[in-house]
């Protein structure tokens, strides 16, 4: 146990293991904040206590980076993340249809996470692979040419692939 | 001979992996019959997977839309049979290929090793031409000379405003200080864009080459890279790339042994538009908030940590080295007389030949398009081309001849922008891309001008009820009033372009406005709100394929007999329309 939180020792391991590679400058905290999201999937409300404890940064101040770039998240994510690329060339050859008929298959907004937990919907700007336009990424797996009816099918084998692995 | 895998992150996304894969097995099976490389963006990303075969004798065969199962055909044909299986081949330097012409328009001067070597192997790098031009700056050139070197080529700044690189090198060598810095600006924000990132993953040495030479010539001893943070790819390559230069010992404490000490940093961004922006980039890296300040003091005297600093794209640090090591007369020789050199564009949209295309300046947009880029992939008749993303603008297909040099894009309401060559044909909305720039510059705004934070929200409000179909009189002339107000009362660049988008498209596209406002149509048949799926009733067979993939059960009728649209509950996806094989199904 933690003696000002009270939170585990296995819990704040990864903070402190994070902690040990940083002065604790205030131009750290960027990357200290990206390896916190990369280790917790996201920004604890108490581990950011604990950051602004450790380094004296205003708890205000961090949460004013925090919520300035849209890499951080204040909340966790789903087991997946889907990406919708909203680049030009995406949109152009009719990324918004993908991204309402994804909406509409999981019943969920863009930035929603299904309520299950299994997937997150997200846009992104150019995923780099503008010449297979439309495309998405499902967590590391790119998948492009996409048309709605494409997008919602490779959802249903997500599914059923999943479900049947349990 | 040698199996060369494109894995930039384009070749990734095709899967490109699991080529990869499948060559090491083959290769597995049959021992020593080829040796197996990588390299990053070949150029054709409209042809990944691209692999090339290079024989001993120098004869290249490169292979298109390569995959597991063809890997498999061609190895056993041409690697193990010397047979190259030629329905796959996409350009080889022994036979015309139809795809030659996506080269033959260009120059390769920045993009010269993307896709030819490893870019992990520093031994390669340098085989091929790199870090010749930092020695020969270090060992025979005084700081002053590089940069006059630089200022001869005519080298201007390839992140969007074309600054001249020699000029800002001077401001930034002027003052005194214990300390300077020198950033790499690998933001690369255009939504649409990805030269800097393929140059990054092709060929990171002449980024660190470039950055080394600037900072021997302001007199800065530490640099920093700023690379977003959606470009994993290419700050595993820098990294590595950064660590070799450290060894070879181009990096750090005495530089080849001149004396002179240069350290370099990668900072990741963290998702921000607005950071590509100078003093937002700076204010990033010190741990802020990424908001423009006001300038002057210009960064040359006041950037990073308070210390004089000098910011430059990626292309612009890439074209460098080889300037200085080739001298500043070769590359002016290119290009025409305010615009010198080469530019790489992220040629994409409804082009058939998508990919990296790098020209001479002064090229015209109509030869990038049709001879580079084949036309659109459609067939249809190209309808504008959007350059320079948010900050840019569209320009029209009848002005496709206009000469891609600084000044003649910016006389037409565009800009050279950072290289986003984005086609679009007859079946795009030139309010709804309007409203797309819009909507992507209004989430982007880092609120500190009320202009730009209130200003842009006004306008997407106006354009969104235009495509909804609720446009009035008079909303074309408050767009102009309040686009023209947002540039006057901007502080940075963000707020100061981000109304061109929208005030090219009323230029060029007026009555595509007046159609969505008056008659409450959109002639390219994509805003939702005006448009009507119908089912021509003597086309339809009856086949029952739309009612069963219709995702809103819109469509009824009975088998063999012509169905019908409940427009209520159309949700206008056109999946209809895309499934239909008798053409029965038109919109309006
Ligand atoms: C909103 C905004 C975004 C920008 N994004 C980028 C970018 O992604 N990459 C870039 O090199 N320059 C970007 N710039 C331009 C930079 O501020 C700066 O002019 C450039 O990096 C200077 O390098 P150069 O002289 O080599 O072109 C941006 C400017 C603004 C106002
Ligand atoms: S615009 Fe979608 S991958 Fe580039």
């Amino acid at each position: 146990m933690c003696g000002c939180c009270g939170k585990s020792e296995a819990y704040l391991k990864p903070f402190e293991d994070i902690m040990s590679e940083f002065e604790g400058k205030e131009s750290d905290l960027i990357p200290i904040l990206q390896r916190i999201q990369a280790s917790y999937g996201y920004l604890p409300e108490d581990i950011i206590r604990e950051l602004s404890a450790r380094t004296g940064i205003f708890v205000t101040k961090i949460m004013g980076v925090a919520t300035f770039y849209s890499q951080f998240r204040l909340r966790p994510m789903g087991e997946h993340t889907i990406r919708v690329c909203f680049g030009t060339a995406c949109h152009v050859n009719g990324s918004e249809s993908i991204a309402d008929a994804l909406s509409d298959e999981l019943k969920i907004p863009l930035g929603g996470t299904t309520q299950d937990g299994k997937f997150t919907l997200e846009s992104v700007a150019c995923l780099g692979c503008c010449s297979l336009a439309p495309v998405m990424m499902i967590d590391d797996e790119t998948y492009g040419r996409l048309t709605p009816d494409k997008a919602r099918n490779i959802i249903r084998e997500l599914y059923a692939k999943e479900g049947a692995s349990k | 001979m040698k199996i060369v895998i494109g894995l930039g992150s384009c070749g990734i996304a095709s899967g490109g992996l699991k080529v990869k894969e499948e060559f090491e097995k083959l290769l597995a099976e049959h021992p020593g019959a080829a040796e197996l490389a990588e390299t990053g963006c070949m150029g054709m990303c409209y042809k990944e997977v691209n692999v090339e075969i290079l024989e001993d004798d120098g004869r290249s065969t490169i292979y298109g839309e390569v995959s597991a199962e063809r890997a498999r055909e061609i190895f056993e044909s041409h690697v193990l049979g010397g047979k190259p299986v030629e329905q796959y081949v996409v350009r080889s330097n022994y036979a015309e290929n139809e795809n030659d012409a996506f080269f033959n328009g260009q120059y390769r001067y920045v993009l010269d090793r993307c896709g030819k070597i490893n870019p992990e192997s520093i031994d390669e790098a340098i085989a091929a031409g790199a870090y010749r031009g930092a020695e020969k700056a270090l060992k025979t050139m005084t700081p002053e000379e590089v940069i006059d070197e630089i200022l001869r080529s005519g080298l201007r700044g390839r992140g969007g405003a074309g600054f001249p690189t020699g000029q800002k090198w001077k401001f930034a060598r002027a003052p005194q200080a214990d300390q300077k810095y020198i950033i790499c600006n690998a933001d690369e924000g255009d939504p649409g864009a990805f030269m800097n990132r393929s140059v990054l993953e092709g060929d990171p040495h002449a980024v660190i080459e470039g950055l080394l030479i600037g900072g021997y010539a302001i007199g800065a001893t530490e640099g920093y890279i700023y690379v977003r943070a959606e470009y994993p790819l290419a700050i595993k390559r820098l990294k590595i790339a950064i660590k070799q230069a450290e060894e070879r010992g181009f990096l750090g404490d005495n530089v080849m042994g001149t004396g002179f000490s240069f350290h370099l940093h990668i900072k990741e961004g963290a998702g921000a538009f607005v950071c590509g922006e100078e003093t937002a980039l700076i204010a990033s890296i010190e741990g802020q908030r990424g908001m423009p300040r006001m300038r002057p003091p210009f960064p040359a005297n006041r950037g990073l940590f308070g210390k004089p600093s000098n910011i430059n794209n990626v292309e612009t640090l890439a074209d460098v080295g080889r300037i200085i090591a080739d001298g500043a007369e070769k590359y002016a020789a290119l290009g025409t007389e305010k615009s010198k050199g080469t530019k790489v564009f992220a040629l994409a949209g409804k082009v058939k030949r998508g990919g990296l295309a790098e020209v001479p300046l002064g090229t015209s947009l109509r030869d990038v398009i049709y001879g580079i880029g084949g036309g659109t992939a459609s067939g249809k008749p190209i309808k504008a081309v959007q350059m320079g993303g948010p900050s840019g603008g569209c320009i029209p297909a009848d002005l496709l001849d206009t000469p891609i040099d600084y000044e003649s894009l910016a006389a037409t309401g565009a800009i050279m922008g950072s290289g986003g060559m984005i086609v679009m044909d007859e079946d795009n909305c030139m309010v709804d891309i309007a409203r797309y720039f819009l909507t992507f510059i209004q989430s982007e705004s880092c609120g500190k001008c009320t202009f730009c934070r209130i200003g842009t929200r006004r306008m997407l409000e106006i354009l969104t009820r235009i495509t909804k179909g609720e446009g009035r009189e008079g909303d074309i002339e408050l767009l102009e009033e309040l686009g023209q107000q947002i540039k006057r009362s901007s502080l940075c660049g963000l707020g100061q372009t981000a109304p061109n988008p929208v005030l090219t498209t009323i230029r060029y596209f007026r009555n595509e406005y007046e159609a969505h406002i008056r008659d409450k149509k959109c002639p390219a048949h994509q805003c939702k709100a005006l448009i009507r799926y119908e089912i021509q009733a003597d086309k339809c067979v009856g086949c029952t394929v739309c009612a069963r993939k219709c995702p809103a059960g819109a469509i009824s009728g009975s088998a063999k007999n012509p169905h019908t649209i409940d427009q209520s509950k159309c949700i206008k996806c056109g999946i209809c329309k895309s499934s239909c094989r008798f053409g029965a199904i038109t919109v309006d």
